[in-house]
Formats: C-alpha cells, sequence, structure tokens
C-alpha cells in the first residue's frame, strides 16, 4: 500500500483543519483528506464559542447571552462535546486558530464575547472575528452608519439599522444604499464587486467614498457589506477611511461569503506551510480494519476504491450539512466508518414542531468517549485510533447556542493532538527502544 | 507473441477514418433514473442556491456578461421544464473548466449539464455555416489537422505560424493571431515506439526491470497507455519519460489504437465527434483492461475524459470498466509503487519549477501529487503558483473573441510564476504548458519528465 501517514484527517471544514493543524505540531506526518470545497466559503468567517446556554443546563434558551464563554461550559448537558476537552481544550484550539490566522483576526485579548454587527440588524456573541469586522462592535458607544449597495438584495442598509436600532444599541445608527460605483450585471458577484475594489476599476474606490459623503453626518464609523476589496483588502478600507474621515468596517453577509472565502485561504495558507498533505476532491467511502484497529480508509477515485493507510484517522465531515451525518426517512447515520447515530425511532420526534424549538436532530451525531473515540451503542469505542471532531460530533445544538465553529477548532484540535501524539510518542518509545 | 499484444495495438490508425457506429444519433445516457434521454432536471433541485459555484467559476470572475454555473446548470434547467426555452448562448462562454463541479456542496452536477446544454446549443440554436462553428469544429478535432502536420512537420511548423497565414486565419477563421501554433515533432511518439519495437520491447526492458528490482519476472504489471494526441504530435518526449518510468518500475506497456479524448469536442459542444472518438477509445481499451491492464494517462484532461465525462455522457459497452481502470499516470504510480521512497533516494542536478495544477488534474483530487512528491526529491524546489485557473482551457484561449478573457484569468497564474523561484513551468496538462509558456516564455516540463530524470 503506497499512499500511506502517522495521521489522516477526513474532511476538509474548520474542524479538519484545525485537527491537521494540531496533528502537525505534534511532529506526525498528516494528510488532509476532503471531498469538496470547504463549507467555509458559506460560513460568515466568525468564529462563535458559546453564546447562548440554558440555565438549567439541558434546555437552551435564545435568550441566556453568554458573556464569558469559559465559565459558561460548566452549564452545559454532561452529553456536550465542550464537556469532554473542557475549557483547557477550547483554549488550545483557540491557540491552534489563532497561531493560524495570525493579525488577520482580533478577540484575542479577551476572554469575553464580542458582540458583532450582523447583517441581519442583530448582535451575535463571539469569540474572533475578522480584524475588518473590528472597528464595528456593538459594544462601542460610535455615531454608526450602514450602507447597502443598490441590486445587492442580500443586505439592506436601512432595514438593518432600525432593528438594531430596536433592539437597543448604545449608540445612534443610520442607514443608506447607494449605487455601487462600478456597473456590473444585477446579480453581479460580490467576488468582482470586491476585485473592482482591489484594482480601483474605474475609480472605485473614489466612486463609492463619494456616493458616502451625502450621508456622512456626523458618523464617526462606516460598515459596508463584507466585500471591500480581497488581495488589497486592508489598502482598500485604509484608503476608504482616509477619504471620508471615518472607520471603516466590513459587516459579515450570507454565503457565499469573502470572509469565509477569507478565512478558507488563510487556513489551507497554514496547512501548507505545516507540511500537511491535501487531498480533495474525492470522498471517503468506507475503511479497512483489523483488531479494533482502522488501517486505511478506501476513498472513492471515480469508481475506483483507493486506500489511504495511517496509523491514526480524524473523523471531520461536518454534520447534516457537511454531509458527514447522513439521514433518510428511517434512519440517521455516519456513512465512513457506520458509526452509532443515536435518535428517536419515531421520526416525527426528530424534530419541534416550533420552527425554533429544540430540535433533536440539531444534536444528531456521534457519541464520543472521554478520548473523542466514537462509540457504538454500549459506549465502547469502535476503533482505538479513530477520534471524531467538529460537526459530526452529537451533544451539541451548535446554532441556537451559537457554538458551531468554537466546537469544531475546540474538538478538532483535541482529535489532531492526540492523534499526533500517539503516533509520535509510539516512535519515540520506539527510538528509545 | 502472445496474447497480450495483438497486431494492431501498434499500428498507427489514421484520424479521419471513422468507425461504422452502431447508433449515428447521438443518444446521452440518464444519471438519475431509467429514462432513456439525458434528464438533469432532478440534480437542479439540490441547488439550494448558495452561489459557491459562481464563485469558483474563473470565467464569471473577468467577464461580467458570463451569467456564471448557477444560471448555465441548475436555472437553466429549471426554466426548461416551465417551457422548452432556448439555451441561452452564453453557454459558448463556459471553458469546461469544470471548477463549479468541485466547489458545489450539494453535488449537483454542474459541468455534465453544462455539457448536455452545449451539446443542445450547437446541434439545435448555432448556425452549421457560421464561422464560428466550422472553426470550432476544426479546433475541436485538433488530431485531424495534426495528423496532416506531423506527415510535414516542418512545413507545417513554418506555414502555422507564417505571419499572413495567421491574420488571415485570424480574419477568416476568429483564431487568434497572438498565439503561437505547437511546435509538431519531427518524429511521432507513436513513429518512436514503432521503431524501439513495441510492446515486445517494453515487455522485454520490463522483465529486464523486475530482475533487477527483486520482483518475480512474470508479474501481472501491464498498463495500456493513453497517450493523446499531444505528446504525440507535439511533445513525444513526455510520452517517453512516461514509457521509461513505467518500464523502470516493471510494467510493460501497450499503445493500442486510440482517438482524440474528445476533451476539445465537449468543450465545442460537438457531443456526436466526441462520441465517435470515445467509442474507438472505449474499444479498444476495454478489450485491454478485461485482459488485466489498467489505463494510463499523462494527461489530465484525457484522463478526466476518460474517468468521467464519458460514463457521464454516453453509454458504450465496457465504458464504466475503463472509467473504473482509469488513471493518470502519477497517481498509478503512487498508489502502486513506493514512489515516495524512491524519490527520497533520488536526486538530481538543482533546478527550480513554478508548478501550476490543471483545473481537470483539481477535479480528479491529483492536483497536489507533484508538489507533494518532488518535496523530498534532492536537487528540487518545485513551488506551486496558486489555484488560479491558467485561463486557457483547451481550444477556449485559441477564440479570437475568448482570447483577452483567457490572458485575463491567466494573469494571477503569470505573476506568480514570475514570482517563483524558478524559471521552468511544470504541469501534467498540454494546454496549460502553452498558456504559460505564452505568458511567461518559459520553457515548460511535464512532472514525468522531472520523474525520469531522477529515477531512470
Ligand atoms: C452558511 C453557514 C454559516 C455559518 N456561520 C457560522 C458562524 O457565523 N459562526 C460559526 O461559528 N460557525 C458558522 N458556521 C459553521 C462552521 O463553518 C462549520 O460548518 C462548523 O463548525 C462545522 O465544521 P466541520 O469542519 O465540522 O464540518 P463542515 O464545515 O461541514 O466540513 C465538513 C468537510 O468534510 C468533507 N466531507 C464530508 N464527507 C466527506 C467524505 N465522505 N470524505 C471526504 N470528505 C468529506 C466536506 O467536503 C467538508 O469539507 C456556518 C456554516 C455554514 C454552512
Ligand atoms: S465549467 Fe468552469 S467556466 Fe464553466 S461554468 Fe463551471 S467553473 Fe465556470
Ligand atoms: S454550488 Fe451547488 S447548490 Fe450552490 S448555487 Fe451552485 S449548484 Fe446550487
Amino acid at each position: 500500500m503506497a499512499i500511506r501517514e502517522d495521521v489522516l484527517v477526513v474532511g476538509g471544514g474548520i474542524a479538519g483543519a484545525t485537527a491537521a493543524l494540531a496533528a502537525a505540531e505534534t511532529g506526525a506526518q498528516v494528510r488532509l483528506l476532503s471531498h469538496k470545497k470547504s463549507t467555509l466559503r458559506q460560513a460568515s468567517g466568525l468564529i462563535d464559542v458559546l453564546g447562548a446556554v440554558g440555565d438549567n443546563g439541558t434546555e437552551v434558551e435564545p435568550s441566556g447571552l453568554v458573556a464569558d464563554p469559559f465559565e459558561a461550559v460548566e452549564r452545559l448537558p454532561n452529553s456536550h462535546p465542550y464537556r469532554v476537552v473542557g475549557a483547557a481544550g477550547i483554549r488550545d484550539g483557540l491557540r491552534v486558530f489563532d497561531e493560524a490566522v495570525g493579525d488577520a483576526y482580533a478577540g484575542t485579548h479577551t476572554d469575553r464575547n464580542a458582540l458583532v454587527l450582523t447583517h441581519g440588524g442583530t448582535v451575535k456573541p463571539t469569540a474572533r472575528y475578522p480584524e475588518s469586522v473590528a472597528p464595528g462592535l456593538a459594544s462601542a458607544a460610535e455615531k454608526t452608519l450602514l450602507v447597502g449597495f443598490a441590486g445587492l438584495t442580500d443586505f439592506d442598509a436601512p432595514v438593518a439599522a432600525s432593528h438594531l436600532d430596536a433592539a437597543g444599541v448604545p449608540f445612534e445608527v443610520d442607514g443608506a444604499t447607494v449605487p455601487f460605483p462600478v456597473e456590473f450585471r444585477d446579480d453581479a458577484l460580490t467576488t468582482r464587486l470586491a476585485k473592482a475594489l482591489d484594482t480601483d476599476e474605474s475609480g472605485a474606490r473614489r466612486g463609492l467614498t463619494d456616493a458616502v459623503a451625502d450621508h456622512l453626518d456626523g458618523h464617526e464609523r462606516v460598515g459596508f457589506p463584507a466585500m471591500l476589496g480581497d488581495d488589497d483588502r486592508r489598502e482598500v478600507r485604509a484608503e476608504l477611511e482616509d477619504r471620508l474621515g471615518a472607520a471603516v468596517f466590513e459587516i459579515p453577509t450570507g454565503p457565499p461569503s469573502l470572509l469565509g472565502l477569507r478565512l478558507e485561504d488563510l487556513l489551507f495558507d497554514a496547512l501548507d506551510e505545516a507540511g500537511v498533505r491535501l487531498s480533495s476532491g474525492n470522498p471517503a467511502v468506507g475503511y479497512e480494519a483489523a483488531d479494533g484497529r482502522i488501517e486505511s480508509v478506501l476513498v472513492d477515485r471515480r469508481g475506483r476504491e483507493v486506500p489511504y493507510a495511517a496509523d491514526e484517522f480524524v473523523l471531520a465531515t461536518g454534520g447534516l450539512v457537511g454531509k458527514g451525518i447522513d439521514s433518510d426517512r428511517e434512519s440517521v447515520s455516519e456513512p465512513v466508518f457506520d458509526c452509532h447515530v443515536p435518535h428517536p425511532e419515531d421520526r416525527y420526534d426528530w424534530s419541534e414542531p416550533a420552527a425554533f424549538g429544540a430540535h433533536e436532530f440539531a444534536r444528531f451525531g456521534v457519541v464520543p468517549d472521554g478520548d473523542l473515540r466514537p462509540t457504538d451503542g454500549s459506549g465502547d469505542a469502535d476503533f482505538e485510533n479513530l477520534r471524531a471532531a467538529g460537526g459530526v460530533l452529537g451533544g451539541a445544538d451548535t446554532a441556537r447556542e451559537k457554538s458551531a465553529a468554537g466546537v469544531s477548532i475546540a474538538t478538532g484540535a483535541y482529535a489532531g493532538r492526540r492523534a499526533g501524539e500517539s503516533v509520535t510518542g509510539r516512535e519515540a518509545e520506539e527510538a528509545t527502544r | 507473441m502472445s496474447d497480450a499484444e495483438s497486431p494492431q495495438t501498434t499500428e498507427s490508425i489514421e484520424p479521419n477514418e471513422q468507425r461504422a457506429s452502431p447508433d449515428p444519433d447521438f443518444e446521452p445516457v440518464s444519471v438519475f433514473d431509467d429514462d432513456s434521454t439525458m434528464d438533469l432536471r432532478p440534480g437542479a433541485d439540490n441547488c439550494y442556491k448558495c452561489s459557491v459555484c459562481d464563485t469558483t467559476c474563473p470565467v464569471a470572475e473577468v467577464d461580467d456578461d458570463f451569467p456564471g454555473p448557477k444560471f448555465q446548470g441548475p436555472e437553466q434547467w429549471r426554466l426548461k421544464r416551465k417551457d422548452e426555452g432556448e439555451i441561452d448562448d452564453s453557454i459558448m462562454s463556459c471553458s469546461n473548466c469544470m471548477r463549479c463541479d468541485d466547489a458545489c456542496p450539494s453535488s449537483v452536477p454542474l459541468s455534465q449539464m453544462h455539457n448536455a446544454a452545449r451539446g443542445e446549443y450547437v446541434d439545435e440554436q448555432m448556425d452549421k455555416l457560421s464561422v464560428e462553428y466550422v472553426r470550432n469544429r476544426v479546433l475541436a478535432n485538433y488530431r485531424t489537422s495534426a495528423w496532416f502536420a506531423s506527415k510535414v512537420p516542418r512545413l507545417a511548423n513554418f506555414a502555422m505560424n507564417f505571419g499572413p497565414a495567421r491574420w488571415l486565419m485570424e480574419k477568416a477563421m476568429g483564431v487568434t493571431s497572438e498565439r503561437e501554433f505547437p511546435a509538431f515533432a519531427a518524429q511521432t511518439f507513436r513513429e518512436w515506439w514503432r521503431e524501439r519495437g513495441g510492446a515486445d520491447a517494453s515487455r522485454e526492458n520490463a522483465r529486464a526491470a523486475r530482475e533487477r528490482r527483486g520482483e518475480a519476472v512474470d508479474a501481472e504489471k501491464k498498463v495500456a497507455y493513453f497517450h493523446g494526441c499531444y505528446s504525440n504530435y507535439n511533445t513525444p518526449e513526455v510520452a517517453k519519460a512516461l514509457v521509461r518510468v513505467f518500464e523502470s518500475f516493471g510494467y510493460e506497456i501497450v499503445a493500442p489504437e486510440q482517438r482524440c479524448s474528445g476533451t476539445p469536442m465537449f468543450a465545442n459542444g460537438m457531443l456526436a465527434d466526441a462520441e465517435r472518438a470515445a467509442e474507438v477509445n472505449v474499444s479498444s481499451f476495454a478489450d485491454l483492461v478485461e485482459r488485466g491492464y489498467d489505463a494510463v494517462a499523462s494527461c489530465t484532461s484525457c484522463s478526466m475524459a476518460l474517468k468521467q465525462e464519458y460514463p457521464e455522457l454516453f453509454d458504450i459497452d465496457g465504458i464504466d470498466e475503463v472509467a473504473e481502470n482509469t488513471f493518470e499516470a502519477l497517481e498509478y504510480l503512487r498508489i502502486q509503487e513506493d514512489l515516495e521512497g524512491q524519490i527520497a533516494e533520488a536526486s538530481v542536478e538543482e533546478q527550480a519549477f513554478a508548478y501550476h495544477a490543471p483545473c481537470h488534474a483539481r477535479n480528479q483530487g491529483v492536483d497536489r501529487q507533484a508538489i507533494e512528491l518532488f518535496r523530498d526529491l534532492d536537487g528540487v524546489v518545485v513551488e506551486d503558483v496558486g489555484d488560479s485557473c491558467s485561463g486557457i482551457s483547451g481550444t477556449y484561449g485559441w477564440k479570437e473573441e475568448k482570447y483577452e478573457t483567457s490572458m485575463k484569468i491567466g494573469g494571477d497564474m503569470f505573476e506568480h510564476m514570475h514570482d517563483a523561484a524558478g524559471d521552468v513551468g511544470m504541469t501534467e496538462c498540454p494546454t496549460c504548458a502553452m498558456q504559460m509558456e505564452h505568458g511567461t516564455g518559459y520553457e515548460i516540463k511535464h512532472p514525468l519528465q522531472l520523474l525520469e530524470e531522477a529515477l531512470c
């Protein structure tokens, strides 16, 4: 068998990327295998660690916003992945993340959640956010102008401003819609708008500031949807600030999200830097095992199953969205290793009738042991050398708790480090023998 | 002569000699149900409009008039369900790079939809007497021109790049005069192969190598080489490198009868031409696969066609078996042999390369292998020039009206090539190589050539 590594991580989202980075830190040779482009391209680019916890620990109330996620971990149910890795695990995950993205992200100065403005006009608690988002935090009481672009239906600045106002933010906020300075077709891509600002196509930067100037009435900061340049984004923002004489910040958008694309680039550059091998384009579809250990993962390369061998494996294929968890009418399953995924017999119990109720399916996922190894129905680890991380783990309602990326990096870092140590520790042992 | 070699496997076949096709009407297969026509509309339902495909499309990034893959694929199919509307002509601006496939989180079969739409557009809406149609057909049937040219390579090299002739080609045919036509080799790969002794010589070389490697002399190590047109007519050094590298690992090689893989035909919506070529290729490779051969290709678009586009678009006997047993050359060695170990022990003269991964390598998941492998090769620095598309996409960048878009798309790559330490380029795709050379003036090598230098 020719394709062989110390650690093979399956899944190229934020959990897989973090796991691969953490495993590489231990000196192990790591490969990251991903079927599709990462779901990071759709994500907002924010790293939510824990934004909401219910008081009694079992129910999550959207109203119970969390100020300090580390302290709130204790209040989560025992089955929550954070209870396996603990506050120390979250810190380690954030460390791996912070080192990978460097000064492109802010939020490292405090344990407490930052409140970020969203494109829907709400305020969201998050732990790490792109530096371009930083000047727009809700905690700064500065008179704020939100600017949207005509034709870009995703972000309606006046509506967002009135929502924020109604939510009682501690500052005055207004919204304005201006035409984008370069003419594009109606459904123009956000990437093309960003590129136009990057290259200053037809004087786009000046055109934009001229259009905004009319609405600038003592506003101390101006927020735009996150499409202010791509490669030269710092330069773009600096020039806009200079021309407007106000701070300029970005507001995270829905998919396709430039902040998500940038985060994907940052993480994949870090993986490359760390010497992690990357394979994408083909799915893992099965495995070969002996004596309770996985020997290889089978990758479907257009009809031919090719074994990818390793000593340790990390499953980071995501939840229902990432396709790490599969569901059909009858059952819910984990398709690569066929790990046990508990779910109610009756399909009608999967979801609550109320749209935002505590959906059972939101918590669907594999059940880890104390070392993040997926377990069978009776609580024993399925395989000695398989750990799971991120959305594929059950027990967290990440959308309601606002903890998705946090759970992914905390469990990713834990699973990756443990996998790497198992190999390098074993190698060290063999060397001394 | 054993049964492993039938005489025709080393024979050169005239490109315009047509096989009798059992069914001249194009009849694409269905992927989603047992219906006999290709109905991709259910695939359109999987689209949840996240637009991630649009953000990966290299054409949409630079061409504001191109509505992008989401429109070309799911939206167009949805519209078609409502009434029998026409296919939007923007489909001809899609370069068939297939990047959107890889991006879609919901597995919408985008490039398959584009291929089908393009086929329908060309069949039903394009004027068969138009310059565009004729030009596309000539470009798509590169092998026919190349076959003629190879008979008189020196004259062809002169004539093809002769100023007034190029001016006329641009004016009358819409073939850009900005590009230099690739040179035709004085001796084609097949001529060389025949002169060298064909499959018999290869078997002997392979047996000697197995003996040297301490493997069983009779080991079943057999590959059928799909060299494609370009390495036959233009870059036989790539094909020769493949032969020598594979033989050194103990593989005996046959070079069966073959046509164009069909890639340029898919991209130009000439599905009937592509199917005729596919029939010849499948029939000659299916026999060999049945006899235990694996198919290997040195061009990533050729392996892509055999692995994915054939079974997606055509219904030919043996097509699935061929698809399942087709590999890109390096990929094959990595799966079967300890290539990494051998590379780690080898060394070559100091050299630095600027590597570009072709889109079609990306789609097969082999876009990182050259970088990974050569990282460990003593004397060599290989730098990835980033994940942008080279912009040429086969015949696309040859069209006068697409030239500018093509160069715009390639801009990022040229820039990164200049920034890289090396001043030799590296890629698996012959048309990407053309574009790299055109944009930078660098000499371009195929990974197999470096492998040959390291191991043979
Ligand atoms: C629209 C959207 C918005 C989001 N917004 C936020 C936000 O504001 N804040 C926040 O904290 N988080 C957010 N997230 C969540 C976050 O980005 C991650 O999706 C989440 O943390 C789960 O990460 P993951 O790595 O476990 O899985 P995923 O991100 O789902 O990644 C799974 C990966 O595994 C691959 N894969 C799946 N099956 C296979 C297989 N068989 N073989 C090989 N590879 C496979 C997939 O291709 C994918 O690359 C958002 C997500 C989405 C989709
Ligand atoms: S195949 Fe390439 S050019 Fe065509 S729509 Fe898809 S991404 Fe765009
Ligand atoms: S990526 Fe897939 S799901 Fe998203 S818009 Fe494109 S086709 Fe639709």
